[in-house]
């Protein structure tokens, strides 16, 4: 036995592997492959996954990547920075730190240097705050993901949810810590200035809005109102103007060669008359065919190549999200690996208690990039309430245990500690009175 | 030469590094990489967005990737 022992702390390495092989071994021989549950769940992810890359890929995923990428290329960040330096005013450092989330944070891993650099340098624990919390909920990418998977409703309560709270935490950290906040001196305003704007903004507006049109409208669900039906029904001949649009903007404004953006348009086009009734194709084709464009001219590759850096990092986080939500809970009115009354007994109804242990569970879990929507996807599928969910989405991105031990590291254990307080209640508020009103 | 990259160890972070080591070796250039992953760290460097590139201590790029020709024309 002694001499097993010397063995193993000799060679650590291969004892680590025997290990892994036996527990491997192990899980695979206990596997209950013959129940009924267990088999039905790997059918329940793949047919879940199936089903979003067949009806969120190309007519939302791939415009918000699209967007995105924009975003971080023609939006000057240092004209959002100037108002958040040392040398703002206060509340509108704080209602510009609230919003400006979803113009500068679209990667999880931004934020946290932007909150310390707002913290220490520039305007204050407030807006660092209030920017920390709202940044990763209502970036482009979260807003429409949320309001494609989960319906309209609970995305733009997300968004809206999330600058009040922001606002309000915000403005509540400064007041708990005015006295200290008094005593603070600026530094440098490095980073926090104007940098070169090459676009007029009247041009960027057009542009941004003609894009965000087409996503929306591309996206546009059939519903019980009756302009809703109306503009449903002429959706694809909207979207159409607007690409045609995007397209002549870009001609005129980015220089791009009009015979190359022909040549889309001609093969957008042709693509659509021939196969009709597939809407996915020709909009995919405008999708990569203006990416490709982007890519081929020198000054708009960095377009291209944000794009594809979004797309890279995001995508393959949330395909697995999706598949491990379908494994464990199912679609809805399907069964996972987990089973619907435990889903019930936890978080189901409306109720205060189910309310606030999901903004707690929220609050801790680490979800990367988007995976949260379709989890609270399958939950409300196996039986949360509306209520729950809403408290899970305002908890959940903008805190978890990794992320609060950093968040620690810059500001303290007490106000860490206050700020996630902050959180919870008011998220457990927040969804309380949205699933019972 | 000596290159500091800011940056919490994410994709791009790495991407930065390969190319600032490709652009150096490109110009046979001798060259220290220091990583800079502690958060309080990158914030006391005066860095609000990573990853950030600083060539002997002066920030050159911050929240993008730079490419090789470009790290190659401030190298010279």
């Amino acid at each position: 036995m002694i001499k097993l022992l010397t063995l193993y702390k000799e060679n650590p390495r291969q004892g680590h592997l025997l290990l892994l092989i036996l527990v491997g071994f192990l899980v695979i021989y206990f596997l209950p492959v013959n129940s009924e549950r267990f088999s039905n769940a790997w059918l329940e992810s793949i047919r879940l996954t199936n089903w979003y890359a067949r009806e969120h890929v190309i007519l939302c995923l791939l415009p918000a990547f699209a967007i995105a990428g924009a975003m971080a290329v023609y939006i000057s960040q240092g004209a959002v920075m100037r108002y958040l330096g040392p040398k703002a005013s206060k509340p509108i450092a704080l209602s510009v730190a609230s919003v400006s989330g979803t113009l500068l944070a679209v990667c999880s891993c931004t934020v946290l240097p932007l909150f310390g650099g707002i913290y220490k340098r520039g305007a204050g624990l407030g807006a660092a705050i209030a920017f920390l919390y709202s940044g990763p909920a209502i970036n482009i990418m979260a807003v429409v993901v949320t309001a494609k998977v989960l319906g309209a409703e609970l995305g733009f309560a997300r968004a809206g949810g999330a600058i009040l709270f922001a606002l309000v935490i915000g403005a509540i950290m400064h007041v708990l810590y005015r006295k200290e906040e008094a005593g603070r001196s600026s530094v440098s305003d490095r980073g926090f200035s104007a940098d070169e704007q090459e676009k007029p903004l009247s041009i960027t507006v057009i542009f941004f809005s003609l894009m965000i049109g087409i996503l929306v409208f591309a996206n546009w669900a059939a519903a019980d109102s009756k302009t809703w039906m109306a503009i449903y029904q002429w959706k694809w001949q909207i979207t159409s103007l607007l690409a045609i649009a995007l397209g002549v903007l870009l001609v005129l404004r980015w220089q791009w060669s009009i015979f190359h953006m022909l040549i889309l348009a001609a093969i957008v086009g042709l693509s659509a008359l021939l196969i009709p009734g597939v809407p996915q194709l020709p909009f995919a084709i405008g999708v990569l065919g203006v990416m490709s464009l982007a890519a081929l001219n020198t000054q708009d590759q960095e377009w291209a190549a944000q794009t594809w850096d979004f797309t890279k990092q995001i995508m393959p986080l949330l395909l697995a999200g999706v598949f491990i939500a379908g494994l464990l809970l199912g679609r809805p009115g399907y069964h996972g690996l987990i089973p619907d009354e435990w889903v019930n007994i936890a978080v189901g109804g409306n109720s205060l208690l189910s309310t606030l242990l999901a903004s707690i569970l929220g609050a801790f879990m680490y979800f990367s990039t988007l995976t949260e929507v379709p989890i609270v996807k399958g939950l409300l599928g196996a039986g949360m309430g509306k209520g729950p969910a809403l408290a899970l989405l305002l908890a959940g991105p903008a805190l978890s245990l990794p992320n609060m031990l950093v968040i620690r590291t810059i500001i303290g254990t007490q106000k860490t500690l206050v700020y996630c307080a902050l959180v919870v209640v008011m998220a457990t508020t927040t969804g309380f009175i949205y699933g019972n009103f | 030469m000596k290159f500091t990259i800011y940056g919490s160890g994410c994709n791009k972070c790495q991407t930065l590094i390969t190319n600032a080591e490709e652009a150096a070796k490109a110009l046979g250039v001798n060259y220290d990489i220091e990583k800079i992953t502690n958060t309080n760290s990158i914030i006391e460097a005066g860095i609000m967005r990573t990853p950030a590139l600083a060539i002997d201590d002066d920030i050159v790029i911050e929240g993008k990737v730079a490419s090789v020709n470009k790290i190659k024309d401030w190298l010279t």
